[in-house]
């Protein structure tokens, strides 16, 4: 008798001492999610919350992303290129340095504006407030935000004039800092190395084909496209060229980029006037004039 | 166990199945979320009721503005086609039906008539819809909607193919065949399914004795449409001229014209969402009368055009989860139609063009993006008889309904919901014998399916 009550106290004890500890982890796992939802985002005089955010994000961006933020979403296996796994904090479209966190305005433009050649669309029917919350719940995702602060944005020199000389440095640019290796040497994406491109999750990537679009992953404008490759694409293998370019080399590399492209700009005019013929990849690089 | 023991049971058992589905994870016109791997929640408050997101994609020309708009970047086993139906189970209830109540009289064979409430409910099925939409290429989008009633038989619900983004202009966007009219209120995407509630009763109102069926804002259109939208879609403009023949094909009431115009602005107020207002109008015209051979009409020669118009606002407001959309609309039809008489032939004494006015309020209650609670309050009321001496309440509408929709599932594959849903319609004097009050009550139950 006595031995059978002596069991049944152990087996009541590890019963509570079993529940005791899966009452408090569930409390830590809560409070950590609530500490996690006390994330906030700045984008001018908005205050974005991530707590605000959580149902908008189950309706929107769940099926891509995932509930965990980890780009497992039920879609992803049939998506391409894979949708961002926001618990790395990499994102392609930054204002700051490469490596560095992009600042809460970054991501507010990324969800408003859409990622071109994705499944990424643009969500500028959500209210500005709706976006800014949902900034803050994608920080959520990742401890780095954290312990790290975003990157300060790279300062991008008011656009000179665009001239001749300029477009013919910009090819010169575009052989030297061997462009045409990825992205082919008239802008379609078929360069030699193209086939051999990975993203950071070890996944196939191809690179931009200029000659088909319109609007660049990161934006449309001269600015935009200047801030792609002073950042570079973080993720992707398309680096920074912050420490090889200065500011007038970059322009002149963006103005010989929109000479590619299929739409009518006044920099594909001045080529034509030139003559401008696509680079030679084998022929010796004429070292662009420094500036 | 006793029969307590058994109902508690049962109890349990449901409540228990309840909340493990609802825990289930998140997951609609699915052949377009096929398409760009979005669930049916990014384009709809709860589908098939469109939200900000899906009004831009729809202004847009079911074009989502990025590079994978046209049909030749998706898979070639991709196929833009959706099919919904309702199986369901529901209860129908009229206060007032027609009778026998004797034997007929030996003169006239007539037997004399009385009133009687009749309940009728058991297994049903919908209608079927075969949805099937998108582009044909960049800025050239289509949908074609071959519909089926109850018993299987077809018609075409909808036929059109639009140009969309001409000049690179969102302002200019032209669609061309059989569509919806540009109504934000959308009795197409409405919650509801109930034989009572299924529809908005301001939409096809027409008062006793009017021979006007040309006005109804619910139903597609023949004609062309011009719609306008800013980049972020918060102003939109419509402007549609339709063919008078309440779209039905084969050039019914051919060579009359309607227009119909719709205009609305959203504001954007924080973190309560977009707040929209808006205002339409129809203004048309259509035939009284036609030719005749053999008494029989002649097709193509109708004639005696008498007017019509409605006209209104609407609003649709967030407050969190809580949405509330509102439409009022004033209405009136010439005279003519008013008292069914062909504008070849006096009126009546006294006939005067038959006027109203409706209001409906329709909260939704987004508890999260799997379950939605409704309601719809809509009244209409004449403030103008046809004729002198007619009651001033006849014809004058209330109609009530209350609901809930649960989707168990929400994949960007195929929408799955339980529907739940009580109306109620009272129509003033319209009783067949007593020319009293007639109401109807529905209760619906149904497993709302598409894939």
């Amino acid at each position: 008798m006595r031995t059978k009550l002596l069991r049944w106290s152990l087996f009541l004890g590890a019963a509570a001492m079993l529940a005791l500890l899966g009452v408090s982890s569930a409390q830590v796992t809560q409070q950590q999610q609530e500490g996690e939802m006390g994330v906030e985002s700045h984008i001018g005089k908005l205050t974005g919350r991530a707590s605000a955010a959580k149902t908008n994000y189950r309706r929107y961006c769940v099926g891509c992303h995932g509930e965990k933020g980890d780009g497992n979403g039920e879609n992803a296996p049939w998506i391409d290129p894979k949708p961002r796994d926001f618990t790395l904090a990499t994102f392609k479209c930054r204002s700051t340095p490469t490596g560095t966190l992009p600042t809460d305005e970054d991501l507010f433009n990324t969800i408003g504006r859409g990622l071109d050649n994705s499944n990424m669309p643009q969500w500028l029917p959500l209210s500005k407030q709706n976006r800014a919350d949902m900034v803050a719940y994608v920080k959520h995702f990742s401890p780095r935000w954290k312990t790290e602060k975003p990157g300060t944005p790279i300062q991008v020199p008011h656009e000179p004039e665009v001239s001749a000389d300029r477009i013919k440095a910009g090819l010169q640019l575009f052989q030297k800092m061997e462009c045409w290796k990825c992205h082919g040497p008239e802008g379609h994406g078929d360069g030699p190395s193209a086939p051999t491109l990975t993203d950071s999750k070890d996944r196939p990537i191809p690179p931009y084909d200029f000659t088909e679009g319109h609007r660049f992953k990161c934006g449309q404008t001269d600015e935009d496209l200047y801030k792609i490759f002073m950042t570079g694409l973080d993720g992707t293998p398309m680096p920074s060229f912050a420490d090889n370019l200065n500011p007038e080399q970059a322009w002149d590399l963006v103005f010989y980029l929109r000479t590619l492209q299929p739409m009518h700009t006044k920099e594909k005019d001045i080529a034509k006037q030139l003559g401008l013929k696509p680079i030679e990849p084998n022929a010796p690089a004429t070292p662009p004039a420094d500036k | 166990m006793t029969s307590p023991q058994r109902s508690l049971a049962f109890a349990v058992l449901l409540a228990s199945l309840f909340f493990c589905c609802s825990v289930q994870d998140a997951h609609a016109i699915p052949a377009f979320a096929r398409k760009y791997g979005l669930r049916c929640s990014a384009c709809h408050v709860a589908w098939p009721v469109l939200n900000d997101f899906g009004w831009r994609f729809k202004d847009n020309g079911y074009q989502l503005m990025n590079d994978r708009d046209a049909p030749i970047w998706q898979n070639p086993s991709y196929f833009p086609i959706t099919l919904r139906i309702t199986p369901n189970w529901h209860r129908e209830n009229t206060n007032k039906v027609a009778v026998d109540i004797g034997p007929p009289d030996p003169v006239t064979g007539i037997s004399p008539q009385g009133e009687t409430s009749i309940t009728q409910h058991g297994f049903d099925h919908s209608g079927l819809d075969i949805l099937t939409g998108g582009t044909l290429e960049k800025n050239l989008s289509f949908l074609l909607v071959p519909s089926a009633i109850e018993t299987g038989e077809f018609h075409f619900e909808s036929v059109w193919v639009r140009l969309d983004n001409l000049f690179k202009s969102p302002w200019l966007n032209v669609k061309f065949g059989k569509f919806e009219l540009d109504n934000f209120l959308s009795e197409k995407r409405i919650l509801n399914l109930s034989a009572n509630g299924g529809s908005y009763q301001l939409y096809h109102f027409i008062p006793v004795g009017d021979s006007n069926m040309f006005g109804q804002i619910g139903d597609n259109q023949l004609g062309l449409e011009w719609l306008g939208h800013s980049f972020n879609d918060h102003t939109r403009f419509s402007a549609a001229v339709i063919s008078s023949s309440d779209g039905s094909p084969d050039l019914v009431n051919a060579n009359t014209y309607t227009g119909f115009f719709s205009a609305s602005q959203a504001f954007d107020l924080g973190g309560l969402g977009l707040q929209r207002v808006g205002g339409y109008a129809m203004i048309g015209q259509a035939p009284t009368y036609s030719l005749t051979s053999q008494g029989v009409p002649v097709p193509g020669s109708s004639l005696g055009n008498e007017s019509f118009h409605r006209e209104g606002v609407f609003g649709d407001f967030y407050i969190s989860r809580l949405d509330v959309a509102f439409y009022y609309q004033h209405g009136s039809d010439d005279a003519h139609f008013g008292t069914a008489t062909p504008a070849n032939v006096p009126l009546p004494d006294g006939a005067r063009a038959p006027t109203w006015n409706g209001f409906f309020v329709e909260p939704h209650f987004t508890v999260n993006p799997q379950l939605v609670l409704f309601h719809r309050s809509e009244w209409v009321r004449m403030s103008q008889q046809a004729l002198p001496g007619t009651p001033s309440d006849l014809g004058d509408i209330d109609n009530y309904s209350f609901g809930f929709r649960w989707y168990p599932i929400m994949t960007s594959r195929a929408g799955f919901a339980f529907h739940s849903e009580y109306s109620w319609l009272r129509q003033r004097g319209m009783s067949p014998v007593t020319a009293t009050d007639l109401t109807n009550n529905s209760v619906f139950f149904g497993f709302d399916f598409d894939f």
